[in-house]
């Protein structure tokens, strides 16, 4: 069945991989970004390309007026939105003693405050329609940390207990909330550290190397289907066995 | 507007989405103690009451409502205010 699905940080990495397979699977698909609208732009094009329906939509999803400003919109234009894949992420990594409380605070603010925000008010739309998917892409750093990313991992820790959260609360409605917890995958958020940190890394993979970004999407697309109604509150690492 | 034809209204959505006795829906009838609506079917009854008389019930207010009489009172006083 056809839904309306958002995703934020839909312009590139991840996101784009998500957008373009919700899209695949035949729903109308929202692609939210910050700042990159020709990447955005590029992501709607490769869907009506193909058939498919979707739209951008600039928000800052720390913001709570943007937050509101978003859907609003979304909602005029497409309708409800059934589907919420939180996926805007930053990093401002750096060892604790030298993390200032600006690279604490914006990096709470779009990886967890952005999780409530748009959580909250897709819920209602969701409650109406007694049927929604809530989907939040967290990371292995929040599960088993990493050196140099105490703001990242807190905040992808903090999505995860949220989740479980909220899957008690809403969970008697069809509503099913769960988390993607990727490992490394190639995108420009892992490009950052280098070859030598990706080659190290492989390493320590079972599987023997980087994922790819449409890896990660299968598993949202997997949870925001029908197939998956009865998997709520859980966190599907995705990491090619990194961290076992 | 009628407050009669919001307690109606009400009524309706208690006996018809949420499967409660017309019989016990009293305007005292607490709605967690006396008809078994949790805090979520109470948040969905206001925001149908949102949707079907055009008004804003803020989450502070929300809160507040614990009877159906409350409920009836704060989309009245909404629709007059």
């Amino acid at each position: 069945m056809s839904r309306v699905a958002l995703v934020t940080g839909g312009s590139r990495g991840i996101g784009r991989a998500v957008a373009l397979r919700l899209a695949a699977d035949g729903h109308a698909v929202v692609v939210n970004y910050a700042a990159n609208m020709a990447a955005a732009d590029e992501v709607v094009e490769a869907i009506t390309a193909n058939g498919g329906t979707a739209m951008v939509v600039q928000a800052d999803v720390g913001d709570t007026d943007a937050v509101s400003a978003m859907f609003k919109e979304v909602e005029e234009r497409l309708g409800r939105v059934e589907v919420l894949v939180n996926n805007a992420g930053i990093t401002r990594d750096g060892l604790l003693l030298r993390m200032g409380p600006d690279a604490w605070d914006q990096v709470i603010e779009t990886n967890l405050r952005s999780v409530y925000l748009c959580s909250r008010a897709a819920m209602r739309g969701m409650l109406r329609s007694r049927w929604g998917r809530i989907i939040s892409v967290s990371s292995i750093s929040g599960i088993s940390g990493n050196p140099g990313q105490a703001n990242y991992a807190a905040s992808k820790a903090g999505i995860i207990g949220f989740s479980k959260s909220i899957a008690r609360e809403i969970g008697s409605r069809n509503i099913t909330v769960n988390v993607v917890a990727p490992g490394f995958i190639e995108t420009d958020m892992t490009e950052e550290l280098g070859t030598e940190i990706a080659q190290e890394v492989a390493s320590r993979v079972a599987v023997g190397r980087l994922g790819r970004p449409e890896e990660i999407a299968a598993a949202v697309g997997y949870l925001a289907s029908d197939d998956a109604a009865y998997v709520t509150g859980q966190t599907l690492v995705v990491d090619g066995g990194l961290a076992l | 507007m009628e407050r009669t034809e919001i307690e109606s209204k009400l009524t309706d959505l208690l006996v018809d989405e949420l499967g409660i006795e017309r019989d016990d829906i009293r305007s005292d009838a607490k709605f967690e103690e006396d008809l078994d609506v949790d805090s979520l079917g109470v948040v969905e009854l206001l925001m149908a009451l949102e949707d079907n008389f055009g008004v804003k019930i803020p989450d502070e207010e929300a809160e507040q409502i614990t009877t159906v009489g409350e409920a009836v009172d704060l989309v009245e006083a909404k629709l007059n205010g």
